[in-house]
């Protein structure tokens, strides 16, 4: 290029607009041929699968037909959700008792919300948020409650011997006494108990009907499966989480043994398992409720997958943690509840909602062994011979709340994960 | 002197019940005993409850005949074949899926991970929501949607849609299509298939022999795809090229010739490959992004090409990361085939469960369960394992 005078340069192009709707679209959509063709080609897909969704969806649908046969020729069938709504939710559970489940899914989702507000997060708040939520979730369930003596001296026992193992050198005289006090009257307690001084007494609390629960089903079976699967699961795999660091062999081998069957093998067939031989397990007479069954199978599941992740957060940390605590002359035992865990499990809470987020969508498969899921009543909407034929309105909408709630839940894992972040980034 | 007496300290006196190596083994004896009391507790209830039943314990069993059909079979199967049979047929079932979800769901997922980092905005939307949409939805609800869309929506055999001028037919039995008539050059074609495998093994090895000395490349994939399909073409050829189709022809109620998918196969295979390509699409989205930017760039600037550039600097770091979580992927294809009893495809889980049901032979059909997804997982762990170390980043 040689250079021109002045007065004879050509003046250059201005700078192509990228700025307002014109230019968003230039960068984000139009940004070279192939760019533009593949933005051309999505648009005409996406508006014929809109538009054929709308016009089956609602323009063409049905909501008021009062049987499967009035719906032919229209588009959806959506009049069989409305007959079916109360179904779907709550299953057999009996039809003028519904606003129990549905009162009891409100509790529960109070207790949720309430735990995910990091006010929240101290220990007595969070044991009373879940003692009431569960109190009244069970209490709506069942109608009754019956709660052995034991139960009660159990709670004070650990209730006592907690207080004890974190309080005892920073707590007042009199707390301490109390828990001392409290860890008394369990143990005395529990041994009268067992020595059958003490009668089966049980408080019984009976404001409705009972209702067993081979009659649950709907919503709140998978919530409590869900919900209590993981509760339960937590402490234990903490628990199979230290045992595999640890440096006792015997210890560490009969964690890494367990944890590796239990994630070697399918959910179905500890399902399976729980369903068929855990009969076999029991002493002769006594049996098993097929809920609870079902629940101790996704327990013994929930808690070898949260092992795992704990290890993860366990690991994260730098070794320099447990030797200043090991320097501080602290034992294992403080030294893992006042310096490790409460690190490692704040950097695994987002990747435990994951795991909730999952064991949500995997309590389906307990349809597989007779318990009526949110997933298995939606399947009981169809068998109706009146309304056959729609299977893709039913599972739209339970693909639908599952939705709902998952999304929701990975959403506040994401918000969370940048929340506990805070303090790290830069 | 001071240093060497710090590694030769003389160990303190403590009490016994002080000491943490005498503790440790205290406690160790007194967890494996519970445990061991525990075991003790259940087999000697199982094993009380099992004589009051009258239910003989052993594998025996397994030699006797199953009586029960089983719909879609990878080898001879018949009622008249033994309970072992029919297991293995189960198990069949299950590698069929898994293997073919794992490829499948491996290519689409990686297509949607790259898609949603495509500067194009609408394509990189498109794929956020199939992530959001399938991960967030049971799969076991996918399954029934799918095999309920089939058996549903698709016409009879009599009305069934044809495709590709009559040679498949779509109906609610399956999927049906021509294959090649039985010949015995197929076998031949089989042979010629494996010897172009190790052809190719070896011209690789050549092929960057010559480079690493001349400097010269060596087109070694597309040599490699010429010599596998290109033997067996050969043979084929020589073989007299026997070009006889079965074709698929509507016989009374069904079709007969050709071959079939059926509808539980088809299902099931769509339901896991969309819902765990979802999870694909996210850890190779984060393989990617986890990348420092310079390194595409220092690439550019050495004067690769933009594929020269992903095959030999971007992927090789990629999957570093992305191996570890794909194989855990991997295995849940694998566990997850098991959903299949809920839409009636004979998979293990569905073979083991008639078995149960007629036998009564509870814990040796849960042994066999276990032992046989143990097996394929450890497997497939340690091919991954393998493969992690093998492309680990190696530290001097």
């Amino acid at each position: 290029m040689t250079d021109l005078p002045v007065g004879e340069r050509k003046p250059l192009a201005p700078p192509v607009d990228d700025s307002g709707l014109v230019g968003w679209a230039r960068r984000n959509l139009f940004s070279s041929w192939g760019n533009g063709i593949t933005t051309v080609v999505l648009f005409a897909a996406i508006g014929w699968v809109v538009s054929w969704f709308v016009e089956w969806a609602i323009l063409t649908a049905n909501f008021t037909a009062s049987t499967g046969a009035e719906c032919r020729g229209y588009g959806a069938c959506w009049a069989l959700i409305r007959e079916k709504l109360r179904l779907i939710f709550f299953g057999t559970y009996p039809y003028e008792q519904q606003w129990r489940p549905l009162l009891a899914v409100v509790a529960m989702l109070a207790m949720l919300i309430a735990t995910s507000d990091r006010r929240m997060w101290r220990p007595w708040r969070l044991l009373a948020i879940w003692s009431v939520g569960s109190f009244v979730t069970f209490l709506l369930m069942f109608g009754q409650l019956h709660i052995p003596l034991s139960l009660f001296l159990f709670a004070a026992l650990v209730i006592g011997l907690g207080g004890l193992a974190f309080r005892r050198q920073v707590g007042s005289a009199g707390e301490v006494n109390a828990y001392r006090a409290l860890v008394a009257i369990g143990v005395i307690g529990i041994g009268l108990r067992f020595a059958g001084i003490l009668p089966a007494w049980k408080l019984g609390i009976a404001p409705f009907s009972f209702v067993e629960t081979g009659q649950w089903g709907g919503l709140p079976v998978t919530m409590i499966l869900a919900t209590y699967g993981l509760v339960f699961a937590f402490p234990y795999g903490i628990l199979l989480a230290l045992g595999r660091r640890s440096n006792l062999p015997l210890i560490k081998g009969l964690c890494v043994g367990f944890i590796e069957l239990i994630r070697g093998v399918p959910l179905i067939s500890l399902l399976i398992m729980a369903s068929v031989m855990l009969p076999l397990f029991l002493p002769t007479g006594v049996t098993f409720d097929k809920f609870l069954r079902a629940q101790v199978a996704v327990i013994l599941f929930a808690g070898a997958y949260i092992a795992e992740i704990i290890r993860g957060g366990l690991q994260s940390l730098p070794k320099g943690q447990f030797e200043a605590a090991d320097a501080m002359g602290l034992n294992y035992f403080q030294k893992t509840t006042l310096i490790i865990l409460p690190q490692a499990l704040r950097v695994v809470i987002p990747p435990l909602i994951n795991t909730f987020i999952g064991f949500f969508k995997d309590t389906s498969l307990v349809l597989i062994i007779g318990i009526f899921d949110f997933l298995n009543t939606a399947n009981q909407a169809l068998v109706d011979p009146a309304w056959a034929g729609y299977p893709g309105e039913v599972y739209l909408f339970a693909a639908f709340v599952y939705f709902v709630f998952c999304y929701s839940m990975s959403r506040y894992s994401k918000h969370l994960e940048i929340e506990l972040n805070k303090g790290t980034r830069r | 002197m001071a240093v060497e007496s710090l590694g030769s300290a003389p160990r303190v006196k403590v009490a016994p019940w002080n000491d943490p190596v005498i503790r440790g083994w205290v406690f160790q004896i007194v967890v494996v005993g519970l445990v061991g009391f525990l075991a003790w507790y259940l087999v000697s209830n199982t094993i009380e409850n099992l004589q009051r039943q009258k239910i003989a314990s052993g594998f025996h069993y397994l030699e006797r005949e199953a009586g029960f059909e089983i719909g879609d079979t990878m080898i001879e199967y018949s009622p008249a074949s033994t309970y072992a049979r029919a297991i293995w047929v189960g198990i069949l079932n299950t590698l069929r899926v898994a293997v073919l979800g794992i490829l499948l769901s491996t290519l689409l997922g990686t297509m949607i991970g790259v898609g949603r980092l495509s500067p194009n905005w609408l394509l990189s939307r498109i794929c956020g929501w199939y992530v959001e949409a399938f991960r967030n939805v049971p799969l076991l609800l996918w399954l029934f949607l799918f095999y309920k869309l089939i058996s549903e929506a698709f016409p009879g055999p009599r009305q069934a849609i044809s495709l590709l001028w009559n040679s498949v037919f779509l109906s609610n039995r399956g999927v049906y299509f021509p294959v090649p008539m039985a010949d015995p050059i197929h076998k031949w074609m089989g042979v010629a298939f494996l010897v172009g495998i190790v052809g190719s093994w070896m011209l690789a090895r050549w092929g960057r022999k010559r480079q690493e000395t001349t400097g010269q490349p060596f087109p070694i994939i597309s040599a490699s795809i010429g010599i596998l399909i290109g033997l067996p073409a050969l043979v084929w050829l020589a073989g007299g090229a026997p070009h006889h189709m079965s074709w698929p022809e509507l016989k009374g109620f069904n079709f007969a010739g050709g071959t079939v998918i059926q509808p539980e196969f088809t299902a099931l295979l769509v339901g896991l490959v969309l819902y765990t390509s979802a999870f694909v699409a996210e850890i190779v989205r984060s393989g990617i992004l986890a990348l420092h930017k310079g390194q595409s760039e220092a690439a550019a600037a050495l004067g690769l090409s933009r594929g020269q550039s992903m095959r030999l600097v971007l992927l090789p770091q990629a999957l570093r990361v992305i191996v570890p979580p794909m194989t855990s992927q991997y295995l849940n294809i694998t566990k997850n085939s098991s959903l299949a009893i809920a839409i009636g495809y004979p998979d293990l889980v569905a073979s083991i469960n008639v078995t149960i049901n007629q036998t009564g032979q509870a814990i040796e059909n849960i042994l066999i369960i276990m032992a046989a997804y143990l097996s394929v997982s450890l497997s497939i762990s340690a091919f991954m394992n393998w493969y992690n170390k093998r492309i680990a980043l190696r530290e001097r």
